[in-house]
């Protein structure tokens, strides 16, 4: 890791402001994905301002048909959340499945939706659910929000506050972890809402996107049969040592088919 | 430089140390706790598992600076009074390790496991001990361990 100076943010409004005048400081939240990259001397930040225990990024509640889930939630805090698991249970069992134990007890949410990893679990929840992601400048929609590999709609100084999840009427997410990483090589996050059903698919491709096609189908009949022979263009999913795009297309239909079985029999 | 306080094993330790100073170096460098062991540098092996205000975290990816204030237990903090912890007992017993590398990290996180799960399946164990690498693949006994340890906190053994 290069030289760098560590500040403790005292609030939120703090953290924005020194990011804004330092434009080589990076936030610093769980760090499951920062600290590595440091350590393998990927990137060069002057300094790493520490938000992650701010307790105006740590709040989970659920009110008037929302979930809130502050942006410094660890991911074990969600999973094993009571407020989560009665909300939107398919989002509470995502956080359980994340890394492993130990990046559990340690990354955000904001954290993973910041960075944007393209097979990272969270943004296919966010997506899927049509979530909004609100900032200490503004409120952005999930569709505006993911913009490709490790893109996103955030600009200089502009720090995730909080994600706010329309409850669902029903919602499943499956995913092929790789055996070795875990990280998903196909994931597929399914949502029955008040605006339709939405389907968002990670891992697959280079960032999170929605698969309108099965969307359609199912907006007529919500099974897993809905998803055979529904189309799914492979040529832009990713190709590499681990799986070719067309097995990548496939898996996802599968995971699709595996989401929707978990949600057979439950209204 | 950073000015660090870290309860460790149940006792202040104030060191001034470098911002990019990782947990691991602290613990290892700073406070001699060799016990902690650094696998492979990348976060995946989980040699260097410690708990970190009871959970159980890598600490070759996290700052020193980020666990001030913070209480610490790594592997030498478990035996109490010369005798070994019931989590050691039970790797000793049923022979869970083989070179023994990553032993310590494999018992920090069984005990972060058995706090959540008192009684884990043997899928639960296979899940809860994910983030944790045996590099000569002696997993068959660690499963053992991790079962014998379950019995003996759940029924207080000496």
């Amino acid at each position: 890791m290069y030289s760098l100076s560590y500040v403790k943010a005292k609030s939120v409004k703090e953290a924005a402001e020194f990011v804004a005048r330092n434009p080589e400081a990076k936030l610093l939240a769980g760090g499951m994905t920062l600290i590595p990259t440091l350590k393998a001397r990927l990137a060069r930040p002057t300094h790493l301002v520490d938000i992650a225990s701010l307790p105006e990024l740590r709040r989970v509640e659920a009110k008037g048909g929302q979930l809130v889930i502050g942006a410094g939630m660890k991911h074990h805090e969600v999973a094993t959340s009571a407020v989560v698991k009665k909300a939107i249970p398919a989002l509470a069992g995502l956080a359980a499945e994340i890394g492993d134990p130990q990046v559990r007890n340690r990354g955000t949410i904001g954290g993973s939706l910041a960075n944007n990893d393209p097979a990272a679990d969270y943004p296919a929840a966010v997506l899927g659910l049509g979530a909004t992601v609100v900032t200490t400048k503004r409120s952005i929609a999930a569709d505006d929000y993911f913009q490709g590999l490790f893109a996103t709609a955030l600009e200089e100084g502009e720090v995730i506050v909080r994600i706010e999840f329309p409850v669902p009427k029903r919602a499943a997410y499956s995913k092929f972890p790789h055996p070795a990483s875990g990280y998903a090589m196909a994931g597929v996050f399914i949502a029955q809402t008040a605006g339709g059903v939405r389907v968002a698919v990670t891992g697959a491709g280079p960032g999170v996107f929605r698969w309108k096609e099965a969307e359609a189908a199912l907006a007529k009949g919500f099974k897993p049969a809905a998803i055979e022979g529904v189309k799914l263009d492979a040529s832009g999913l990713n190709t590499d040592i681990h799986a070719d795009r067309e097995y990548r297309a496939n898996l996802v239909r599968v995971m699709a088919k595996r989401a929707l079985a978990k949600l057979s029999g439950r209204k | 430089m950073a000015k660090v306080t870290i309860k460790v094993n149940g006792k202040n330790q104030t060191r001034t140390v470098e911002d990019r100073m990782l947990l691991v170096d602290f613990l290892r460098d700073e406070l001699k706790l060799t016990g902690t062991h650094i696998g492979c540098d990348t976060s995946q092996c989980g040699c260097c598992t410690v708990h970190v205000d009871g959970r159980a975290v890598k600490s070759c990816s996290m700052l020193a600076a980020q666990a001030h204030g913070a209480e610490v237990v790594t592997i030498e903090g478990l035996a109490k009074k010369g005798k070994l912890h019931p989590i050691q007992r039970a790797y000793s017993e049923c022979h869970g390790l083989q070179c023994g590398f990553c032993t310590p990290g494999m018992i920090m996180a069984t005990a972060g496991l058995l706090k959540d799960q008192p009684n884990p399946t043997e899928e639960e164990i296979y899940k809860g001990l994910e983030g944790n690498l045996c590099r000569c693949t002696g997993y068959i006994n660690i499963v053992k361990a991790v079962k014998m340890s379950a019995r003996l906190l759940r029924g207080k053994a000496r």
